[in-house]
């Protein structure tokens, strides 16, 4: 079975309860006068890869920051592991939160700390664990996502973009998540670089077995990285009546829609062959 | 919101007529902001006392904030406090000496240091230089997302950036506040005796008379107060900073200005409640001098 044939196959199965690992349900959020969010609901399946799609301004960072917790929503319900974040304390907000690992889209490295200080971060925050075993756990997770163990001693200001992502991503990594989020993962970088991003999230998938949402608007992320797909519209261009997750299925179904906003987005890609990249992990 | 002011949900009127705010809906608008930015403000410095009961910041994270606050504050206090007590001795001693009562400008020069200058002037210089920073490092981690991040990662951030930047503020401004008084009677001393050739027998002997160790507790106590408030007033307007370089800049200049009146607002409130304690503890005999 190929893997856009697997890829539809997962996506048509009807999901249980056991299944679902995070929930966005009937979320609405806006900030100050401006909606941006409207009755969204969303579920992500314990082991798929989710990428959510849609040209900029639509919230797609937003949704996965309420996804996260990060951000409350304005109406609706976010739910981890069957269980709403409303029935939670702050502190088991934070603690449950561990189980999320989240990639920001400028990599948010705390810039007044080392590489090394960044990923040891949450494990000093959270655990009691020894310095040594800190230290195995960086320097392991620097070269998971492919990096010199010597750039643990290095600032974030002396580092190119795609090292920032790395170290974003060694850093989410050092806490073991089950979930991982990937905002915009390659955005900014060169196409050789947006690859090398890409094989990461599929090694960490099949390595980890955790659960990914994928937030880009790069076609080339989504024919390597996805299970299933979403895509968001921006309010402004839609009807007070129409939702506005416009797709949700499988790869092969997106590229087969024949809405014209599916097939405006896809047409935008100028990047984008349509050509089924192979997703071989070294 | 229309321009600052609230609005009906419709900008038209039931006659059709459009909608234009009065000076009334003005007026309006700015109390309910105000309210809604001092709640916010009470709301943010209730976090805070929560997480400096619940949990002290590491040393490896206060010490360098320690340093940057109070050990890197030090010149300019020292800059500050010498000029302004030179500055005070120039300005009072012609007044003083067409009175014949030079000799009692020891007790001007330090009194007015000990009791007013001192402290408002290391809240004004920490307001400047460390507010303003405390603003911009914040916002910058909002704009960046290192804020999230922090949350991402399990650390709260009112806990990791704030607890540790008001206890700097607090207990270093004291501190500051006395080299700053010291600073400034040094100079005063300097030249009162050396240019206006008064006797530092003088000038010391009636500063000793006219100001109580009251005064220099109060004093104290007062800029603590001042550290406190520059503490809560930056950091919260790191947190609530607008998006980009422009929104970093003008919660940096907003953290100073707010700062600034505050420590005015809370001079005047802090010298009415100490001159009403300083009765009070005359009547009931307690020593103060």
């Amino acid at each position: 079975m190929t893997l856009l044939a697997a890829s539809a196959d997962r996506s048509q199965q009807i999901p249980n309860r056991h299944q679902v690992a995070a929930e966005l349900s009937r979320v609405s959020r806006s900030f100050g006068d401006q909606l941006v969010l409207r009755d969204v609901s969303l579920q992500v399946l314990r082991g798929e890869t989710l990428v959510l799609i849609g040209e900029s301004g639509c919230g797609k960072s937003v949704t996965t920051k309420i996804l996260a917790g990060l951000l409350e929503p304005s109406s609706g319900d976010v739910l981890w592991e069957g269980q709403s974040l409303k029935d939670r304390s702050a502190a088991e907000l934070r603690r449950d939160r561990l189980r999320l690992g989240y990639l920001f889209q400028g990599a948010a490295l705390f810039d007044s700390m080392t590489v090394y200080e960044n990923i040891a971060f949450g494990l000093r925050e959270n655990s009691k664990v020894p310095e040594s075993q800190i230290r195995a756990i960086v320097l392991d997770r620097l070269r998971e996502v492919g990096l010199s163990t010597s750039t643990a001693d290095k600032w974030p200001a002396e580092l190119s973009g795609g090292m920032k992502k790395r170290v974003g991503l060694a850093r989410a990594l050092a806490m073991s998540p089950d979930i991982m989020i990937y905002d915009e993962p390659t955005t900014g970088l060169d196409p050789v670089m947006s690859r090398v991003i890409d094989d990461l999230i599929l090694q960490i998938q099949q390595r980890r077995g955790v659960t990914g949402v994928v937030v880009t608007h790069d076609m080339n992320t989504v024919q390597s990285v996805a299970d299933r797909v979403v895509m968001l519209y921006p309010l402004g261009k839609l009807g007070a009546q129409h939702p506005q997750t416009v797709f949700e299925g499988s790869l092969h179904d997106l590229l087969n829609s024949d809405d014209p906003r599916v097939s405006e987005f896809i047409g935008s890609n100028r990047s984008f062959s349509g050509i089924p990249r192979e997703r071989s992990i070294a | 919101m229309l321009g600052g002011v609230i609005v009906p949900a419709s900008d038209a009127r039931i006659d059709g007529t459009a909608f234009l705010p009065t000076p009334i809906h003005w007026l309006g608008s700015l109390c309910v902001e105000s309210i809604v930015v001092l709640g916010d403000v009470a709301s943010f410095t209730w976090s805070l006392c929560g997480w400096l009961l619940v949990r002290l910041p590491r040393g490896r994270v206060l010490w360098p904030i320690l340093n940057e606050v109070g050990v890197r504050s030090v010149p300019v206090i020292c800059v500050t406090g010498l000029f302004i007590g030179m500055v005070l001795a120039v300005q009072t001693f012609d007044t003083l000496s067409q009175m014949h009562f030079q000799s009692h400008i020891g007790s001007v020069i330090n009194g007015t240091l000990v009791k007013e200058l001192g402290p408002v002037l290391a809240a004004v210089m920490l307001a400047g230089r460390v507010g303003g920073a405390i603003a911009a490092q914040i916002g910058t981690m909002k704009v960046s997302e290192q804020i999230d991040a922090l949350k991402a990662l399990g650390a709260d951030p009112i806990a990791f950036l704030v607890v540790p930047r008001f206890l700097a503020c607090f207990l270093m401004i004291p501190a500051l506040t006395m080299v700053a008084e010291g600073l400034g009677i040094f100079g005063g001393w300097v030249v009162s005796t050396q240019i206006y050739g008064v006797s530092s027998h003088y000038f010391w002997n009636y500063s000793d008379r006219f100001i109580m160790a009251f005064d220099v507790v109060t004093g104290v106590l007062k800029s603590m107060c001042f550290g406190a408030a520059i503490a809560i007033i930056a950091c919260h307007r790191g947190f609530r900073c607008g998006s980009g370089a422009e929104g970093v800049g003008r919660a940096a200049t907003e953290a100073f200005v707010a700062s600034f009146v505050a420590i005015l607002i809370l001079d005047f409130v802090m010298a009415l409640f100490s001159i009403q304690l300083l009765k009070l503890l005359w009547r009931l005999g307690v020593p103060i001098s």
